[in-house]
Order: C-alpha cells, then sequence, then structure tokens
C-alpha cells in the first residue's frame, strides 16, 4: 500500500512536470516578440527590450525554461502585466466567486443526479429511466452559456427571482454576493449532473445484478434497506472518482458561466488575460487549475484506498 | 457486417432520428449555396430586427441580415470545425496511443503526457492555445485537436495493450512482419471501432468548445458566422429579438445531440456488452 502511494506521488509529480512543460510551450508559441504583443502597438521598442529583459526572455530558451521550473518549484508564479502585481495575490482576490460557483454547482449537480440515477437504475427501462436519461443526454449537448442566457432572461430578468448579473457590488455582504451565485450554480449544476446520472446508473446496474444483493434479497431484507445499505454504499464509490473527474468540466463551465452572468471570477479574469496578452496571468492560471486538478484526483485515489476493501497493493 | 451495423444503428428509433437530423444539417451546410434564400452578409437597414415571418423565416438581426440564411452558412463553419478536430485529434491521439500501448518502455512518458493533457480543462487550455497562436478557424481546430487528442490516445493505448498480446499479433512479428507495417495492418485495423464511437463524441465536444470560444470573443473572427458567433451578437438583443439567440442555441443542440445519440448507438451496435450496462 505504501509503495503504491510512493508510486502515485511519483506519477503526480511527473504529470506536474509535463504541464509546466506544456505552459511554457504554449506561451512561446506566440508568433513575434511576446513583449511587444502584451505592450500592444503603442510601446516603443526600448518598453519591449526593457519588458523582455524583466520577463527574461531576451535569455537563451533552455534557460528560460529552467528559470520558469525554478520560479514555479518556488510558488512564485510571476507578475502580472496589466495589474502589475503578483499572479497569485490577483487570483486570489478573484477567487471567492469561481470557488463557491465550483462548490455550489457540485452540489446541485450530486444531489440531482445520484436520487436520479440510482432510481432510474432500479427501475431500468421505466418511462423514468428513459426521461432520464433523455434529458441528461440534452442537458450534455446544450452549451451552457445558452442555457446561462434563457435562465438569466426569463427567470432574473422576466420573474425576479434572481439578480440579473454582477456579484452584488464593492459593499454587497457575503449572504448577498452568494445570492448572485445561485442562478449560475443551478445553471452550471444542471449541466455537470448529466454526466454523473449517467455513472450513478451504469455503478448502480452494475451492483444491483450483484451476487450479494441476490444473498441480502434472499435473506428476507427489505428492499429499502438493500438497495441503500448494500448497492447503494457499495456504488458512491465510483461515483465519487466521476464527481473528481468533473472537476476540470466544472472549471470550464465556470469560464463561460462567469462571463454570462458578469462574475469577477478566475474565469472571467483568464478571459481577460487572453484578450490583453497577459500571458503570465494565462500561464499562472494554467498550472494553478491543472494542479489543483492532479490534487483532487491524487485526494480522491487516495480516499477510494481507504474506503474500498477491494483495492489492496 | 457493415449491412448488420447499419441495420442495428436504424433500428433504434432515436438512433435513426439522429442520424436523419446530421445527414439534414450535412447536406444544407454543403448546399448552403443553393438553399438560403438570401446572401448571408446581405444588410437590408430597412428590415433590422424583424421578426420571424413568411419573407424572413427565422427574422433578421440588427444589420437586417437573414438569420436563416446565416444559420445554414454558420452551419458550415461549425461542422467543418468539428469534422476537423475530429479528424485531427483522431491523428494526433492514434499516434500517440499505438506508441505507448505498443512499446512498453515508451509507455510511461506516454501516459504521463496524456493525464498531464487531461488536467486542463478543455475551454482553458484551448483559450491559451488560441491566445497563443491567433484567433483564425484553423488556430480554433488545431487547438481544439490538441485538446482531444488525449481523449482518442487513452482508448488506442488501452486498445493497443489488449491487442499487442494477441497471438495473430505474436505471429505476424515471428513471421518478420515489419513493425510500422504490424502497428497499422494488424493492431490499429481491429480498433477502428472504438475509435470511431470516440471520434464522433469529440466531434460533438468541438462544436460545443468552439461555440464557447466564439461566446468568450476568443475564437474564430466575429464576423465569420458560426452558431457560437451568432450567439455572442445576440447577447444584447435577448428580451427583444429573442430568435437571433433562440435559433442558433437551437442547432447547436441539435446537432450535438444527434451526435451522441449517434455516438451511443454505434458503441452499443459495436459492443453489445455496453449496451446492457448502461
Amino acid at each position: 500500500m505504501l509503495s503504491h502511494i510512493v508510486n502515485r506521488v511519483i506519477g503526480m509529480i511527473a504529470v506536474m512536470f509535463i504541464v509546466l512543460t506544456t505552459v511554457f510551450v504554449i506561451v512561446r508559441l506566440a508568433p513575434g516578440d511576446p513583449a511587444a504583443m502584451m505592450l500592444g502597438p503603442e510601446a516603443t521598442p526600448e518598453d519591449a527590450a526593457e519588458l523582455r529583459a524583466r520577463m527574461g526572455l531576451d535569455r537563451p530558451i533552455p534557460v528560460q525554461y529552467v528559470a520558469f521550473l525554478a520560479q514555479m518549484v518556488s510558488g512564485d508564479l510571476g507578475e502580472s502585466i496589466f495589474f502589475n502585481r503578483p499572479v497569485l495575490e490577483v487570483m486570489a482576490a478573484r477567487a471567492e466567486p469561481t470557488v463557491f460557483l465550483t462548490l455550489f454547482s457540485i452540489l446541485i449537480a450530486v444531489a440531482i443526479a445520484i436520487p436520479v440515477g440510482v432510481v432510474s437504475a432500479y427501475t431500468r427501462g421505466s418511462l423514468f429511466d428513459q426521461g432520464a436519461l433523455s434529458t441528461a443526454m440534452l442537458a450534455a449537448s446544450v452549451p451552457s452559456f445558452w442555457t446561462g442566457l434563457m435562465f438569466q432572461q426569463y427567470l432574473a430578468t422576466h420573474l425576479g427571482w434572481f439578480p440579473v448579473s454582477g456579484y452584488g457590488g464593492p459593499d454587497a455582504s457575503f449572504i448577498q454576493r452568494m445570492g448572485h451565485l445561485v442562478l449560475p450554480s443551478v445553471v452550471l449544476g444542471i449541466v455537470n449532473s448529466a454526466l454523473i446520472i449517467r455513472f450513478s446508473r451504469a455503478s448502480m446496474l452494475d451492483i444491483l445484478s450483484d451476487d450479494y444483493i441476490r444473498t441480502a434479497r434472499a435473506k428476507g431484507m427489505t428492499e429499502w434497506r438493500v438497495v441503500m445499505r448494500h448497492a447503494f454504499k457499495n456504488a458512491l464509490i465510483p461515483i465519487v472518482t466521476v464527481i473528481g473527474l468533473t472537476f476540470a468540466l466544472l472549471i470550464s463551465g465556470a469560464v463561460v458561466t462567469e462571463r454570462v452572468f458578469n462574475l469577477p471570477g478566475v474565469g472571467s479574469l483568464v478571459v481577460g488575460a487572453v484578450l490583453r496578452r497577459d500571458y503570465p496571468l494565462i500561464q499562472g492560471t494554467l498550472v494553478v487549475v491543472a494542479g489543483l486538478y492532479v490534487l483532487i484526483n491524487f485526494l480522491i485515489d487516495m480516499i477510494y484506498l481507504a474506503i474500498d476493501p477491494r483495492v489492496k497493493f | 457486417m457493415e449491412t448488420s451495423l447499419w441495420r442495428t444503428l436504424t433500428q433504434r428509433r432515436s438512433v435513426a432520428v439522429g442520424l436523419v437530423i446530421l445527414a439534414v444539417v450535412g447536406v444544407a451546410a454543403v448546399f448552403a449555396p443553393l438553399l438560403a434564400p438570401y446572401d448571408p452578409d446581405a444588410m437590408s437597414i430597412r428590415d433590422r430586427l424583424t421578426p420571424p415571418g413568411a419573407d424572413w423565416w427565422l427574422g433578421t438581426d440588427e444589420f437586417g441580415r437573414d438569420t436563416f440564411s446565416r444559420l445554414i452558412y454558420a452551419g458550415r463553419v461549425s461542422l467543418t470545425v468539428g469534422l476537423g478536430v475530429a479528424a485531427l485529434a483522431s491523428l494526433i491521439g492514434i499516434a500517440l496511443g499505438l506508441i505507448g500501448g505498443f512499446f512498453r518502455r515508451l509507455d510511461p512518458p506516454v501516459s504521463r503526457l496524456i493525464d498531464a493533457m487531461m488536467a486542463f480543462p478543455d475551454i482553458l487550455l484551448a483559450i491559451a492555445l488560441v491566445a497563443a497562436l491567433g484567433g483564425s478557424l484553423v488556430n480554433v481546430i488545431l487547438a481544439l485537436a490538441v485538446v482531444y487528442a488525449p481523449r482518442i490516445a487513452r482508448v488506442v493505448r488501452a486498445s493497443t495493450l489488449v491487442i499487442r498480446e494477441l497471438p495473430y499479433v505474436e505471429a505476424a512479428r515471428a513471421l518478420g512482419v515489419s513493425t510500422p507495417r504490424v502497428l497499422v495492418h494488424h493492431v490499429l485495423r481491429n480498433m477502428v471501432s472504438p475509435i470511431i464511437v470516440q471520434a464522433t463524441f469529440i466531434f460533438a465536444y468541438a462544436m460545443l468548445a468552439e461555440a464557447g470560444l466564439s461566446f468568450l470573443g476568443v475564437g474564430v473572427d466575429p464576423a465569420t458566422p458560426t452558431w457560437g458567433t451568432m450567439i455572442n451578437a445576440a447577447r444584447q438583443y435577448v428580451g427583444t429579438a429573442d430568435w437571433l439567440i433562440l435559433f442558433p442555441g437551437i442547432a447547436i443542440t441539435l446537432c450535438v445531440l444527434s451526435l451522441q445519440i449517434a455516438g451511443d448507438g454505434l458503441r452499443d451496435a459495436l459492443d453489445p456488452r455496453i449496451s446492457k450496462e448502461l
């Protein structure tokens, strides 16, 4: 078991090394002088030369690469050109809406998907099952920004049930700010529930056909107890893994949902960075988000190891 | 076998409907100049923001351009992106997966590369790549192909690991067949089905991602009509000219839904074991 954990940690470090290399390559893929592009057409050659020197872009590529790796490993993500502040500081200031949007969306997705998936598997082939599968497929096919715009128009603008957009302004209380996240979270939650519904259903179907379920029924156990205590508990393990894998999906969804609802989160920060060619901010965001994904999936793997007695190394 | 696959596919009503929708959209895209009642770029300020009716079937936009004609032409671009990404991602993914699955020593680095690429959220990686390469149609296809190639690579690698141990591969190698020939004729040929299924889903995801990139303003040139750029341009008219946002949204949804149904149907037809599980 210990050797598995050590191997997993080594694998995680290798993945992070490739993530960093990929980010380094992406930023240098830009044709022409990145410094001149970042500064825009009004910059003088002296300004560009100064920025090149400040960012170390005047050094040979291998030297830049080693310096970049050393900088990232030490936790320094560089300085945003536009904000003129450390990338980590800029990201931290914009993290709240994204963190809570992601958290609420996953809670909504799980609250919808697990009961629907379980009932769907239990009533396999029924009208409910077919309806649930069709709805899940439809939810995965609609662009999340389109759903967001529709919900915003009809539920917020027409009916006035939710704030239309924004994050409540600088004086808004925590509760008011969270109120602005309800509709975006519902949109993102519905879209992301699709995958979890399909996995919950498949996982439950798998378990319900196992011998020990038949044995539990043969022992005269109530159906509720068989489904909830024996089947659901075991079906939950692969579902947890899928929830971890949906993290990347959620972040992608958050980027566009933040734009629809005008939320000042990390998603809108990165879109702004792309439009302004703020490369240090783009690379910092990529590293943090990919790093979080790797870490979350590592933790889920460890939880899996702890809660599933069948997994032995 | 092909006839029975076709029969299995079309026997399921949902798959048949999905295939018909895809065929209609495909034909409309190919014959856009013949089917579009107006020039998609022709402006008529007098008719701006006209609701759907007899003259303008799906209404007009803020410049008085015909929404129906633009929708057909936009379909061309959106389908080109989907098809281009699916083809290019398959090429890259097949090469990576075959290398990782067939050559034991190269498997760990290839697997780590696949894991690392999948750690990036698709839209985030795509916008970073488009930011670096520049926002053109070709660059959007390239960026999305890089984003989705690891999904194909994962499937190909897993299948290669199984196939390389089969007796006929061993026999071919014992007979002195060259490694590239073994890879293409004996390994790749026997995993075409899962690749096609995965490519169908990537086609769908790429259309959604292109729409997302266009909506964020970091995709193709906003002047190029795609379903995504149409929705982005229509944002400010939600509530006053809903048809501008409604029809491109329905077009994307129908296409993606049809592709997903077709992908599911294809997977079930090719592997009946899975259809029982899902």
